[in-house]
């Protein structure tokens, strides 16, 4: 038996002396030589048809396979000409007639026309589809309407080819953010042959998007598609700025673990990670600055409070809830990424908005104005709930929280964990009393943050409701002249909301990400969108020498 | 032997039958519902999503149609991935799956076979205490623990392994393998012990090592068969319960596996998939177990004569 051991020992060096001939060149190393970015991407996505997901994954890769209208600066975000080439508004700011150009082609060759925004816009609308994203379209005139099937020829929709290669849009009201709109996927193009060769146009889950079918006319065309494991975009030839195009291709993971996917980081197989766990943050940033991206990031970490509830129900108990968070100490010893601590719900330079807000950290005011509402030092005050999807930050969050509120005006808290379903059941039918929640701009514009607080809207979700509000935001707003007076209307919005604080602002985000030295002419924006077009790879024989 | 397994066959019907209704009505009733999201459904687009995956039916007609369409070997459209079906992502991911199942059975079977046999064979010894203690480490170590342990020595400081993927790269089986093998190594190796201690005590190795039979042959030829026999009813439910439980070892490797639609359907609210891999899982539980049992009573002589004298 004495000799089994040896015998042991060698299986055991072949198994490992095996295994060691199997590292060979990183993807890294061969993406750069063969320019295919390695871009982390979070989840799985759920489908690649514009008009049926809803994801951020998703985002990632329309964007490389489809183009609308209009582009965005990949830094200012400002609008850029792109299927359109130009654009003129009418004088009251109703009419938007867009000029296509001549050289925009679908991948498989086809001329892209002003009809195809007609008709794929049409599909987007049609009420069996289920768009969630439909709402984009609703400051066109009648879109609203169609959508909801209380109209039914498209024809009275205010979405005209008076053009081979013009098209004209009129809205309901003069609606400054609709060029930024234009830039969401839900408002992107699909190729009607394509989808009609597969299927119904108000049927979802066809087989037009799998590889070797899908059509787009983005800078990219989808070449592989496998579950869970990875999707491979490669450069479209005939996209009609593809020589501004550097990559050859991106291929897509999905790395929902994103522990795992630090690891493919750190061992070189990916260039780009689609997040930072938040125990390394410090540690990047200490240690290889360059390698690590944080920016600030178009959404707000907030509390709702449910205003139907006695004690809630006060205003003073709502700003004494608000005042005694120290947003600093949650953002420095908890976040540790740079969020900035939230005062408001528009997050600061939303497109040059920045809510002035009265909200501040005041002990001594929130005590006062709990003692105020009948709560003196606590007293009397029901034990209240905070109920949170799981997640550890938002727990870290949430413990804090109910020690502060302990601490500052001696009231007690629960804690409630539920499951992301449950909990999402539990706030959309009121069954709650403080609830985290978040809040993540679909475009740059703090219209995005504003209207989700009109009266019965779908995601205010707190019954709390003022007609001085619904009016400056759905009236007073769209009608003014300048952007500047505009911006007035939506500040006085806002002030109005925080004066009446159904949510509590706790902390703005920032988007986090590992991106390798080689990735170059990537820019950080509000939205965290990858504008593909202008990345790059640079061979790490050059970067050896690059300072 | 084929009463037997049409027997068994039979009797997992209404097994099946319990598992696919219980499932049905319990992830109905969970809150919350497949097309729940952070940001407010428009009612119109939720009537029209229910309507598209017939949720806006009487549930018990929801039942029956499920059924019906069972019936004809159809899981369903996945309500998560509506470009999906069911069958196409489970027959799609389930060849991974059970690769990766078969690799970490094989793992488990070389170490905890060879560590439970040298253990018996010295009881009480170094040679007995060494392999048991580290299956005893391997039993309390959970895959989500040893995995990035493995990954960090292996795959990162060393260097000698991818730490992601499938089929990708030479050598990315192996830490996965390694990872979900581990803890079946270990009951492997207790069962191997404490079966090879019973038949070393037998008459029949006593007379085999009368006979002057070299160790090496009593072991390997006479007392490992009947010495294995714990270790072959183990094997059944254990291959089961790797396809099953391989969830955390596929999200850590990133392997495309059908554990990680099982764990995600859970949390999608995706009812149509979280039917179809219980379904699915439930068929392998049945299945594997009647394999191991036909081969237990096909490799001892004892069970095969016990079935005989049933017969009436």
């Amino acid at each position: 038996m004495f000799k089994t051991w040896p015998r042991l020992l060698c299986i055991w060096v072949m198994f490992l002396g095996l295994s060691a001939c199997g590292g060979g060149e990183s993807n890294v190393s061969k993406g750069n030589r063969e320019g295919i970015l390695h871009f982390g991407n979070g989840t799985e996505p759920q489908e690649l048809d514009p008009h049926v997901v809803t994801g951020v994954p998703e985002h990632h890769i329309i964007t490389a396979l489809l183009e609308g209208l209009i582009s965005k600066n990949p830094e200012t975000l400002e609008p850029e000409p792109a299927v359109a080439e130009s654009w003129t508004v009418s004088d009251d700011a109703k009419v938007y007639t867009f000029q296509l150009r001549a050289t925009a082609r679908w991948s498989n060759g086809d001329t892209m026309t002003a009809e195809d925004f007609v008709w794929s816009w049409q599909r987007a609308l049609l009420p069996e589809l289920g768009n969630q994203y439909a709402y984009m379209y609703f400051p066109i005139v009648n879109a609203e309407a169609f959508a909801n099937g209380e109209l039914s020829d498209f024809s009275q929709v205010g979405v005209k080819a008076i053009a081979p290669l013009t098209l004209q849009v009129t809205l309901n009201n003069p609606t400054p953010f609709f060029l930024q709109l234009l830039d969401h996927y839900a408002m992107y193009p699909v190729h009607r042959a394509t989808i009609e060769k597969f299927g119904q146009p108000g049927e979802a889950g066809t087989l037009w998007t799998r590889a070797g079918n899908f059509v787009g006319n983005g800078p990219f065309v989808l070449q592989q598609w496998d579950l869970n494991k990875v999707l491979k975009v490669t450069k479209n030839p005939l996209y009609w700025d593809a020589n501004t195009v550097k990559l050859n291709g991106i291929y897509f993971y999905p790395t929902e673990n994103i522990t795992t996917e630090e690891r493919m980081f750190r061992v070189s197989q990916l260039h780009y990670t689609n997040d930072v766990p938040t125990e390394k943050i410090a540690i990047y940033q200490r240690d290889k600055p360059q390698k690590i991206r944080v920016s600030p990031y178009l959404g707000t970490y907030f509390y709702r409070l449910n205003t139907g509830l006695p004690h809630l129900s006060d205003v003073r108990v709502r700003k004494a809830l608000a005042m005694s968070i120290d947003r600093d100490a949650i953002v420095n010893s908890i976040l540790k990424a740079g969020q900035l601590p939230a005062y408001s719900i528009t997050p600061p330079n939303t497109l040059g908005y920045t809510a002035a807000s009265d909200l501040r950290y005041d002990p001594e005011a929130a005590r006062a104005l709990l003692a105020a509402a009948g709560y003196g030092n606590g007293v009397g005050f029901p034990v209240t709930e905070i109920i949170y999807n799981t997640s550890e930050q938002h727990r870290q969050v949430a413990v804090a929280i109910q020690q502060m509120w302990k601490q500052v005006l001696n009231i007690d808290i629960r804690l409630h964990n539920q499951d992301w379903k449950v909990y999402l059941d539990s706030v959309s039918s009121g069954n709650y009393q403080i609830a985290r929640a978040s809040w993540i701009g679909d475009y740059v514009d703090p219209n995005s943050f504003l209207d989700m607080w009109l009266t019965d809207g779908g995601n205010n979700r707190t019954r709390w409701s003022s007609k001085s509000y619904d009016e400056l935001v759905q009236t007073i707003a769209p009608s003014a002249e300048t952007r500047q007076q505009r911006y007035a209307a939506l500040q006085q919005a806002e002030s109005l909301l925080l004066d009446a604080m159904p949510i509590i602002p706790i902390y703005t985000y920032v988007s986090k990400h590992l991106i390798h030295p080689s990735v170059k002419g990537i820019s950080s924006n509000l939205l965290d969108t990858p504008y593909y077009k202008y990345i790059y790879l640079q061979p790490e024989t050059q970067l050896s020498v690059t300072p | 032997m084929l009463k037997f397994i049409s027997g068994r066959l039979l009797q997992a019907i209404p097994v099946l039958f319990v598992v696919i209704t219980a499932t049905f009505f319990l992830i109905h009733s969970a809150p919350g519902g497949p097309f729940s999201n952070d940001r407010a459904v428009p009612p119109q687009v939720l009537k029209a999503l229910n309507a598209r995956y017939n949720l806006d039916q009487p549930i018990w007609q929801q039942y029956v149609g499920y059924l019906g369409d069972l019936a004809q070997g159809d899981f369903g459209p996945s309500y998560k991935y509506p470009g999906r079906s069911v069958n196409e992502m489970i027959f799609g991911s389930l060849s991974t799956t059970a690769e990766l199942g078969l690799y970490a059975l094989l793992v488990a079977v070389l170490i905890g076979v060879l560590a439970g046999v040298l253990a018996a064979l010295k009881p009480n010894s170094p040679q007995d205490y060494v392999p048991m203690s580290i299956a005893m480490a391997g039993i309390c170590m959970p895959s989500f623990l040893l995995g990035p342990l493995l990954v960090l020595v292996f795959g990162i400081y060393l260097e000698w392994l991818p730490i992601s993927g499938w089929g990708d790269m030479p050598g990315d089986k192996i830490l996965p393998a390694i990872t979900l093998g581990s803890s079946y190594a270990a009951y492997i190796a207790r069962l191997s012990r404490a079966g090879m201690l019973e038949v070393m005590t037998q008459d029949y190795i006593r007379t085999a090592r009368a006979k002057g039979l070299p160790e090496h042959i009593v072991v390997l030829k006479h007392a490992l068969r009947g010495g294995l026999m714990p270790v072959v009813a183990f094997l059944g439910p254990a291959f089961a319960g790797l396809l099953g439980g391989s969830f955390v070892v596929e999200t850590i490797f990133q392997i495309p596996g059908l554990g990680r639609f099982y764990v995600q359907a859970a949390f999608n609210r995706d009812y149509t998939m979280i039917l179809g891999t219980t379904i699915f899982f439930s068929v392998s539980i049945v299945l594997f177990n009647l394999l191991s049992d036909v081969l237990a009573t096909w490799l001892n002589p004892k069970l095969r004569h016990q079935g005989q004298g049933d017969k009436p």
